[in-house]
């Protein structure tokens, strides 16, 4: 379901996966999976009507087993007295836009695993931003945080600003394995995101990171250094997009030159803005490696140097100085 | 023009006819949610009556005052979700005005490569993927099976370019998940987000981008790696065009008066893409100069002429218009605040201009009678007549070529606008196929299938432009100038306005900046454009009466009824829906009713 509080970004990221693709999924290419059908407004052949007689088959129990998967953050319809805020398709006895959150409401209840994908629906993201006019929250403000799904799941939150595409389709491969008996329960953390794509900061997996040991850092951001002290937050945040890359290991964050804006967190966005001020931890973190960095910098250097030389055995004379000593051929000195 | 569909006839009844309410809600395989209301009268064939509603809100610029400017562009990137690098880039460009500071040479040429690549991903994606599958041999067996009959048939005349030896053929690829070049086209729409990536750090909101230019590290393996996939892309151009072609001048034989699908008066509007680092300075005073350098030309068309090129004039007639939209008015009862009187060249600015635009959101029950859309009316004002022009972007890709052409303009070898109602496109030798020029004309009409087959041909003006931004780029570096950020201070009050081109058409920025802070905000994305409800005036919007124009060919009637033609129609304009949009039609005798026709209720006096 596409119409929370979002923008189908996690949908449109998802069809850039390759790791395993849509159509790897749904065509039944990996082995051991249930046959998959897929109901997503941006993909499906279905229009109208036709589309949402899946929808109200879940809803009524008429569809088994089926996964939900929700992005978009979820508003507050209770803050007004009339009106919505995000539907999809219309009551027929009312007239009226099913909101979002009846749907939320219909189906979580009958479905067997609900994954929240993107940072909107995990945590309530951008729209969930302080003055906002909609008091948006993430699924699990919205259902409990110790929801659990009939049969016993907790909500599966694969956060991301938008979700990375692999990140999404392995989240969902693990799920249709372990619903078909071949997993066992997914591995998640407090904030309920897969432990194995979770578990590391950006910083622990960026390439730039050798730099912040050295204490070289980018002060302006046209530089390939450390950004820490241009708005980086790589340091404290959770996210794999340093090691994985964006797609099949190309792009990415701090990795190619973007700032880490703590995009997959549930403290996104209010608590990294001013997105371009250097984050209040790194003005001391990078200054206390400094005396450290600079030495090991200038130490690396000479090193550098040296091993940036061939050793002296390598050249045209016609004597051998690699330290054997032929039996037979070699001219001798003198 | 739709003469039955004025607010003032609401709610009378048409004369009598086979009349049947019908409703897609949603209509999928667009981006966002858009539910259509129809009512048709299937004795002649044709809808009676369109209106357009929005099904979402989220408030940015209500929830971006008192931000950090420089926040500005990471935070409008999410309004979209296939095309938020568009607000980034438009985003930046606004900031770059108000903060006057002028990128690298070598991070706009960076810029355009990432957009160049998000038109080629996107048109891509959406032509074949979700548009294509309109015209795919499972849809047409089921809504024409005349149709198909014929395209059995029929030889496609480009089948030694593309491979596909009829109609029928063609129409098979595109089938869903099974049709070898709708998996194609997935295919490539990935390798074309690793272009993106390559430039722009991430799809689809960017982590590289910022006011003053790019983080993105402009070595030789970023451009080789973007140049390797291009040519890939212009290689499946050579047989993508041509089989788009086939397959929309197979529609307007097999089904004499399909041009009037879609159809509406031709009134245009495109905002210009792809600086020129070499004239844009980002200055207010010299935006008329540097918005014609643009290697698309912005303009607004009206019944086929060329009204204005001029950025300046663009942005000074730009209204924003209530009508049936859920907000309260700020213009009037003191609620909102003039933020700008003039423009820095001395032009007044109107209360209903974006940067005097405040958002009052007022959430209440859907009323076709009455309110019944989250989405505002942008309008153009037409100062020759006074009228405020519901412009729309045809998707974007009719747009700017049909402004390139009319101006002229543009010329850079692989791309040109001789002036003579063209646009040539070169593409390159590649792997397995030699050099080749398409030529897009002016078409008759403003309908479903040119919006399309502009769609293809942009496709390949986006990769003819990248060959040009490789080249440039690389001349950049090869003359060690890699530099890819200019310093800059955020002033303490200032305004600033960005133009560009998002992948669905006309994409604008407006801010003010007082303390430092963002004191107002407001993008103008295309979909506000063309999903407009009605407004003040009654002018419907560009779906509304381009879906109220279009006949039905379908065999099927009421009982089997998919609504192809109208969903060619909506499709055609690329609806990118965040912004959220229902579309409604009523006003006739209801005689017989269907799927949810209660979404009427408020009409049936």
């Amino acid at each position: 379901m596409t119409t929370g509080l979002g923008c189908d970004g996690d949908s449109i990221s998802t069809t850039a996966a390759t790791l395993p693709s849509i159509e790897d999924v749904v065509m039944g290419a990996i082995p051991g999976l249930p046959k998959v059908h897929l109901h997503n407004p941006v993909l499906a052949y279905e229009v109208g009507d036709d589309f949402m007689k899946f929808w109200h088959a879940a809803a009524e129990g008429r569809l088994e087993p089926f996964v939900l998967v929700l992005e978009g953050s979820v508003p507050n319809e209770k803050i007004k007295k009339e009106g919505y805020w995000a539907a999809m398709g219309t009551d027929p006895d009312t007239g009226q836009p099913i909101t979002t959150n009846e749907w939320i409401d219909r189906l979580a209840p009958k479905a067997t695993a609900v994954i929240a994908s993107g940072t909107c629906a995990t945590y309530g993201g951008i729209h969930a931003m302080e003055g906002n006019p909609t008091g948006a929250m993430g699924l699990a403000d919205y259902l409990g945080w110790n929801w659990r799904s009939k049969a016993g799941l907790p909500i599966v939150n694969v956060p991301g600003c938008p979700v990375q595409p692999d990140n999404m389709m392995e989240t969902l491969l693990y799920l249709l394995y372990q619903v078909a008996g071949l997993a066992p329960l997914i591995p998640l953390d407090n904030e309920l995101r897969p432990t194995w794509l979770f578990g590391k900061t950006v910083h622990e997996g960026c390439d730039r990171g050798s730099y912040y040991e050295q204490a070289d850092f980018a002060h302006e951001y046209g530089s390939p250094k450390c950004l820490v002290k241009v708005g980086c937050w790589g340091p404290v945040v959770n996210c794999n997009v340093t090691k994985r890359g964006w797609m099949d290991g190309i792009g990415g964050c701090p990795n190619v030159g973007g700032i880490c804006i703590g995009c997959t967190m549930p403290g996104f966005p209010d608590k990294f803005m001013p997105f371009m001020d250097e984050p209040p931890g790194a003005t001391f973190s990078s200054s206390v490696i400094g005396p450290y960095g600079r030495l090991i910098r200038m130490l690396r250097a000479i090193t550098n140097r040296a091993v940036n030389k061939e050793p002296r055995w390598r050249h045209p004379r016609p004597d051998l100085t690699t330290g054997y000593k032929p039996k037979y051929y070699a001219h001798q000195r003198g | 023009m739709p003469e039955v569909l004025t607010t003032t006839k609401r709610g009378t009844s048409a004369p009598g006819g086979n009349i049947v309410e019908m409703n897609w809600d949603p209509i999928t395989r667009i981006v966002g949610s858009l539910g259509i209301f129809t009512k048709i009268n299937f004795d002649t064939k044709k809808v009676v009556e369109c209106y357009s509603t929005s099904s979402i809100f989220r408030g940015y610029s209500i929830f971006m005052l008192n931000k950090d400017p420089r926040d500005a562009h990471f935070i409008t990137s999410r309004i979209c979700g296939i095309c938020g690098d568009n607000h980034a880039t438009c985003s930046c460009y606004a900031q770059q005005m108000a903060y006057d500071v002028k990128p690298p040479p070598l991070a706009e040429m960076i810029v355009n490569l990432g957009e160049a690549a998000e038109y080629m991903f996107d048109h891509n994606i959406f032509q074949d993927n979700l548009v294509g599958v309109d015209f795919c041999e499972m849809m047409v067996k089921e809504t024409n099976p005349g149709v198909w009959e014929r395209a059995q048939k029929t030889e496609a005349p480009h089948a030694k370019d593309h491979g596909y030896r009829t109609i029928a053929d063609i129409m098979r690829a595109l089938n869903p998940f099974e049709g070898e070049f709708y998996r194609e086209t997935l295919q490539v729409s990935r390798y074309t987000r690793e272009m993106f990536c390559l430039m722009e750090g991430r799809h689809v909101h960017p982590s590289t981008l910022y006011p003053g230019g790019v983080g993105t590290v402009p070595s030789i393996q970023v451009f080789t790696d973007f140049l390797v996939r291009l040519t890939k892309y212009a290689e499946f151009m050579k047989r993508c065009l041509p089989l788009h072609d086939d397959l929309f001048d197979f529609f307007y034989q097999a089904l004499p008066g399909y041009e009037r699908v879609g159809e509406r008066r031709i009134l245009l509007g495109c905002w210009g893409s792809f600086q020129d680092p070499y004239k844009c300075d980002y200055k207010y005073e010299t935006m008329n100069d540097w918005g014609k350098a643009m290697y698309v030309t912005p303009g607004v068309i009206v019944d086929g002429k060329l009204v204005t090129n001029n950025l300046v004039d663009i942005n000074v007639n730009i209204r924003i218009l209530l009508g049936s939209s859920y907000y309260e008015d700020w213009a009037e009862n003191g609620n909102g605040e003039v933020f700008v009187t003039h423009d820095p060249l001395g032009n007044p600015i109107d209360r209903r201009h974006p940067w005097n635009q405040t958002t009052i959101p007022k959430p209440q029950k859907r009323d076709f009678a009455g309110n019944y859309s989250w989405v505002m009316c942008p309008r153009w004002l037409d100062n020759r007549t006074g009228d405020h022009l519901a412009l729309d972007t045809g998707g974007g890709p009719i747009a700017r070529l049909w402004s390139t052409a009319l101006s002229g303009l543009v010329d850079i070898g692989y791309v040109k606008a001789p002036g003579d109602g063209s646009v040539r496109i070169r593409l390159p030798k590649t792997a397995t196929k030699p050099e080749v020029e398409f030529t897009w004309r002016i078409p008759k009409w403003s309908n479903a299938l040119e919006r399309d087959r502009a769609r293809t041909y942009f496709q390949a003006y986006a990769a003819a432009c990248a060959y040009y931004f490789v080249e440039k780029a690389m001349a950049e570096v090869h003359a060690g100038r890699t530099q890819t950020f200019t310093p800059f201070k955020v002033p303490k009050e200032a305004i600033g306005c960005g133009f560009h081109e998002a992948v669905r058409g006309v994409l604008s920025h407006h801010l003010v900046i007082r303390n430092h802070k963002i004191a107002n905000y407001h993008p103008y994305p295309p979909t506000p454009w063309n999903a407009t409800p009605r407004d003040i005036y009654g002018t419907p919007g560009p779906y509304e009466d381009a879906v109220q124009n279009t006949p039905i060919f379908e065999e099927n009637g009421p009982d089997k009824f998919k609504g192809i033609d109208i969903m060619r129609a909506v499709r055609s304009f690329d609806p990118c829906l965040p912004c959220g949009v229902h579309m409604y039609l009523g006003n006739g005798k209801v005689l017989k009713k269907m799927h949810t026709p209660t979404g009427l209720a408020g009409l049936s006096k």
